[in-house]
């Protein structure tokens, strides 16, 4: 393949490209056609090559929805440029529809802007007459909305090396893209031969085929052509979506089980971990319900074994009561939240930050725990191996909130050099020290220390209910309040050792924006472009939730006004019913108000999407009253 | 210290002295006087002084009733836990942690009501465990509702005028799993059958499942009286392979039914006489069935090195 690659490098140098700073693609199929493992390799390629990469999987709700559907809409985004890229972005600027009934609902999503280019498979033209009248029909109204139209025979160049056009569609059009958008094609070729990997030799050799077929018919066929200039980035780069770098992080942090359910978003979080954690010295154990994966990782962790449960908010519903045990008995535990929409079953693909306060709260009683959000894939990486040390040390669950975005989302990031001091230190196993006991309780910070089955001396019966520091239920009234105190203190202790949040932009101005989680590239993003236009505003990110960070309270004294941005539900002022005092605000904004007693707005929505800079943008010019976007 | 084991065949040396009973007596039991607990928790103690169980090595596992209190009456490692949600908790501490002697006490609501799913597949996973099931058929704790596995007719708190389902027959429905490989029957008053019975259970390979027809003398007095009077109300099981009793313990038995423990369709047919006897003894034991514990603990104790090299040379597939 190696001749061939090299003729068509050699036409391409003769082609013009525009130079673009950045591009945002999406290719959108029904489910089965391999949309998302096509946008994953155009980034990863990107990402290669050195550009920022940011991917968002649009996924439906059901596995097979009715093919050529609105509903049934499965792709991928891919957003790539010269900088670093944190977020989605706006608009997209090219999409390429393996039918065009799937981009209603894209459209509905506001996802394309007059100049968008559609790539639409024209095979449909072609069609049964109902389906022809409906493809013409789609063409003439996408062209009212001033879409760019390119109708492409992806079909009829496919079936030129594959039998089934379905299972070749998505390489042809990733060669494609590669002509479009400069990508090396050498690279491109690895990185096809690393998905197919586990294929055999023939099935590699007819998708390197569609690629290079792809890449030569864009290359005679097609007028626009774009290069993006990359960096040469310093040091190695690994490139992978949330759920991967979690897995990393489980396997970096020393953890030896991984109990879990198989739930959406989650659970691709323990596919990357079977691949690789028992020679990392773990295991998986794939319980027979949520309460059991959550009962099986207590039992280990009790036993003096690191464990983590992974799962998404229906499964911390089910999880609570031994979540509740777990922080009144003090066992380390690591558990990932993958959020999703809800409340209930919600939206299972999609995404959402609802669960801050139902981790905070949802327990019997008053279970101070610790809460964690990472808002970057580095940072789903590393934050594990921080849960893992603070669980220890802090004789608690600790979560991680994560959500479907950074689940899916696929974003390169300094390779991490893996340390031994990351993993959990070996479990003290000799002697207890005569007179220690299970809960000796320091008074000031509520710290103890823990004895481990094995361990001789230190035998105790662990017990849910209040106890005394001997573990013995308690029959001395003053012990509950005394044991509750201890419990607490633990995060205050904790909440001396962390930093202020630093803010992004001026110290001080007319607005400041407050979020967490994945939403913060995306607010960065608005205020960057708010501030360009001469707006006060600035941002700051909140990673710790509980305990919640320090200094919040003089930071939003300098501010005239002060909201949370969020993807979870909340009222707004305007709709007939809602007033002041019966407005429910969102999640962050809620907390925060109770935490600070300052007077916090909040801007959030729940449409299933990550925020986009522009969506942010037009909420900053109805507050601030400004003209922000061109 | 060199002492000799009670077989006689061994001579190992101690670094302490011989564990007795009160060795692994805790805190004084607070179930109700006549309770069928105490002679189970006695029974518990003389198995452990008799197999020398290290205590810290040793973790009595529970949920939540009467009979999960047990964890606090022995001096080793203990979990109360959560209502049906002792064996997950146990399967946990077993499966990364084969050194442990792990005991399930679980009571007829815990384990068939609550925890009935846990119950099923802790069966399956087939960890070596014993599992003590105190059946009183009755919920004590919070003073007398139905229980799953209470006669059909019960009055209790919650069916004043007598329960309308039909019991689950604990022995029966484990029968009924994939891979299950020991099930016995025992009652708290035969002293003799109730310690053979925890000791066959301690030296099997697998999970042990042994359901102990237990004594509420506060709420379920008319349930069990007859049966402890009534000689001819129990139906021992008898076979060289099964729970071997001296010949005088037998003889104490009217009723004596020969079952190969290794025959699991008469197994299931035993199960069946409940309705017109209590019938006791080994029902079935296979000590070939598949552990998973064996999967648990097969990649303990790879080096960190070696560990970061796997993590490393998986990152590899991501590196660009």
């Amino acid at each position: 393949m190696s001749t061939s690659s090299e003729t068509i490098n050699s036409a391409t140098s003769t082609i013009k490209r525009d130079k673009i700073k950045e591009a945002v693609i999406e290719i959108v199929s029904d489910s089965g056609e391999g949309a998302q493992k096509c946008g994953q390799s155009l980034g990863t390629i990107s990402a290669k090559m050195g550009n920022g990469v940011w991917t968002v999987e649009i996924i439906p709700a059901e596995i097979r929805p009715p093919a050529r559907s609105k509903a049934g809409a499965s792709g991928i985004r891919v957003r790539m440029g010269s900088n670093k890229i944190t977020n989605m972005g706006d608009h997209a600027d090219m999409v390429v529809a393996l039918n065009e009934q799937v981009l209603y609902g894209r459209i509905d999503q506001n996802a394309y802007k007059p100049g968008t280019y559609l790539l639409i498979e024209n095979k449909w033209a072609t069609h049964t007459e109902e389906t022809k009248v409906a493809y013409e029909q789609s063409l003439l109204k996408f062209k009212e909305l001033g879409y760019i139209i390119h109708e492409i025979p992806m079909e009829k160049e496919c079936l030129k090396y594959v039998s089934d056009a379905r299972k070749g569609k998505n390489m042809w059009v990733l060669g494609l893209l590669c002509n479009v958008y400069d990508r090396d094609l050498t690279i491109a070729a690895e990185q096809v031969k690393s998905i197919f990997s586990k294929k055999s030799d023939e099935v590699i050799q007819s998708n390197l085929d569609l690629l290079h077929a792809g890449y030569k018919w864009a290359n005679e066929n097609l007028s626009m052509h774009f290069t993006i200039p990359s960096k040469p980035s310093e040091g190695e780069y690994v490139v992978m979506n949330g759920n991967e770098a979690v897995s990393l992080g489980v396997m970096a942090a020393g953890i030896e089980l991984c109990s879990m359910y198989p739930i959406t978003p989650a659970t691709s979080a323990s596919h990357a971990l079977a691949e690789t954690i028992e020679s990392a010295g773990g295991i998986i154990h794939q319980a027979e319900d949520e309460i059991a994966a959550i009962g099986f990782a207590i039992g280990a962790s009790y036993a003096g074994k690191t464990a983590v449960t992974i799962t998404s908010g229906p499964g911390i519903a089910l999880k609570t009561e031994f979540i509740g045990l777990a922080v009144m008995a003090e066992i380390p535990l690591v558990i990932i939240d993958v959020q999703r929409g809800g409340p209930s079953t919600g939206l299972p693909t999609k995404v959402e930050q609802g669960d801050l306060l139902s981790v905070l709260y949802g327990a019997a009683g008053d279970a101070p725990k610790i809460i964690l959000a990472p808002a970057t894939i580095e940072e789903c990486f590393h934050y594990v191996i921080l849960a893992r040390k603070l669980a220890e040390s802090f004789r608690s669950p600790v979560f991680v909130l994560t959500n479907a975005n950074l689940a899916t989302g696929v974003q390169p990031f300094p390779r991490p050099n893996i340390k031994s001091a990351w993993f959990s230190d070996p479990i003290d196993q000799s002697k207890w020290k005569e007179g220690v006991k299970a809960y000796d309780w320091d008074p000031q910070t509520g710290l103890s220390k823990r004895p481990i089955p094995g361990q001789k001396g230190g035998m105790y019966t662990l017990t849910g209910l209040a106890h005394d520091e001997e573990s013995h239920v308690a029959y001395d009234p003053a012990i509950n309040q005394r044991a509750a105190e201890s419990r607490s203190r633990k995060l205050a202790a904790l909440k001396q050792t962390l930093k202020e949040p630093i803010i992004n932009g001026d110290q001080s101005g007319d607005l400041l924006l407050v979020g967490w989680g994945s939403t913060k590239g995306a607010i960065e993003e608005a205020v960057e472009r708010a501030r360009e236009k001469g707006a006060k505003v600035s941002s700051l990110h909140i990673h710790f939730m509980s305990p919640m960070e320090p200094g919040l309270k003089p930071i939003f004294d300098k501010f005239k006004k002060v909201m949370t941005v969020e993807i979870n539900y909340s009222d707004t002022i305007g709709n007939p019913l809602i007033t002041k005092e019966n407005r429910r605000y969102a999640q962050l904004a809620w907390y925060l108000r109770a935490e600070t007693l300052t007077d916090i707005d909040c801007f959030s929505n729940v449409y299933g999407q990550p925020l986009s800079p522009i969506k942010i943008l037009q909420m900053l010019e109805k507050t601030l009253d400004l003209n922000l976007i061109e | 210290m060199i002492t000799l084991k009670p077989d006689f065949c061994d001579i190992e040396p101690l670094d302490g002295h011989l564990l007795s009973t009160d060795d692994y007596a805790s805190s004084e039991a607070r179930w109700c006087s006549g309770c069928g607990a105490h002679t189970i928790l006695h029974s518990v103690q003389k198995l452990c002084s008799d197999e020398q169980l290290p205590p810290e090595k040793t973790v009595f596992v529970s949920g939540i009733g009467c009979s999960s209190r047990f964890p606090h009456y022995m001096k080793t490692y203990g979990f109360h836990g959560l209502h049906g949600r002792a064996f997950p908790v146990a399967s946990g501490v077993k499966f990364r942690r084969p050194d442990l002697n792990v005991f399930v006490i679980t009571g007829d609501g815990d384990c068939c009501s609550i925890g009935a799913g846990h119950w099923v597949h802790a069966i399956r996973y087939n960890m070596k465990m014993v599992v003590l099931l105190f059946d009183n058929s009755i919920y004590g704790l919070t003073k007398k509702q139905t229980s799953p596995t209470s006669p059909i007719g019960t009055v209790s708190n919650t069916h004043p005028t007598g329960s309308v389902l039909p019991p689950i027959n604990p022995i029966q429905a484990t029968l009924g799993l994939p891979n299950v490989s020991f099930v016995a029957q025992t009652v708290d008053w035969k002293l003799a059958h109730l310690e053979a019975t925890l000791k066959k259970a301690f030296d099997h390979p697998g999970l042990a499942f042994v359901r102990i027809v237990q004594r509420c003398p506060v709420w379920m007095r008319d349930t069990y009286e007859p049966t402890v009077k009534d000689p001819n109300a129990i139906t021992v099981l008898h076979h060289d392979e099964g729970i071997v009793l001296g010949e005088d313990a037998l003889k104490k038995f009217r009723h004596v039914k020969d079952h190969d423990p290794a025959d699991i369709v008469k197994a299931r047919e035993v199960a069946e006489l409940v309705k017109t006897t209590t019938p006791i003894g080994l029902f079935y034991q296979n000590k070939n069935a598949s552990r998973y514990d064996e999967y648990g603990a097969h990649n303990l104790g790879i080096s960190v090195e070696d560990r970061i090299d796997a993590i490393n040379s998986h990152m590899d597939k991501y590196a660009i």
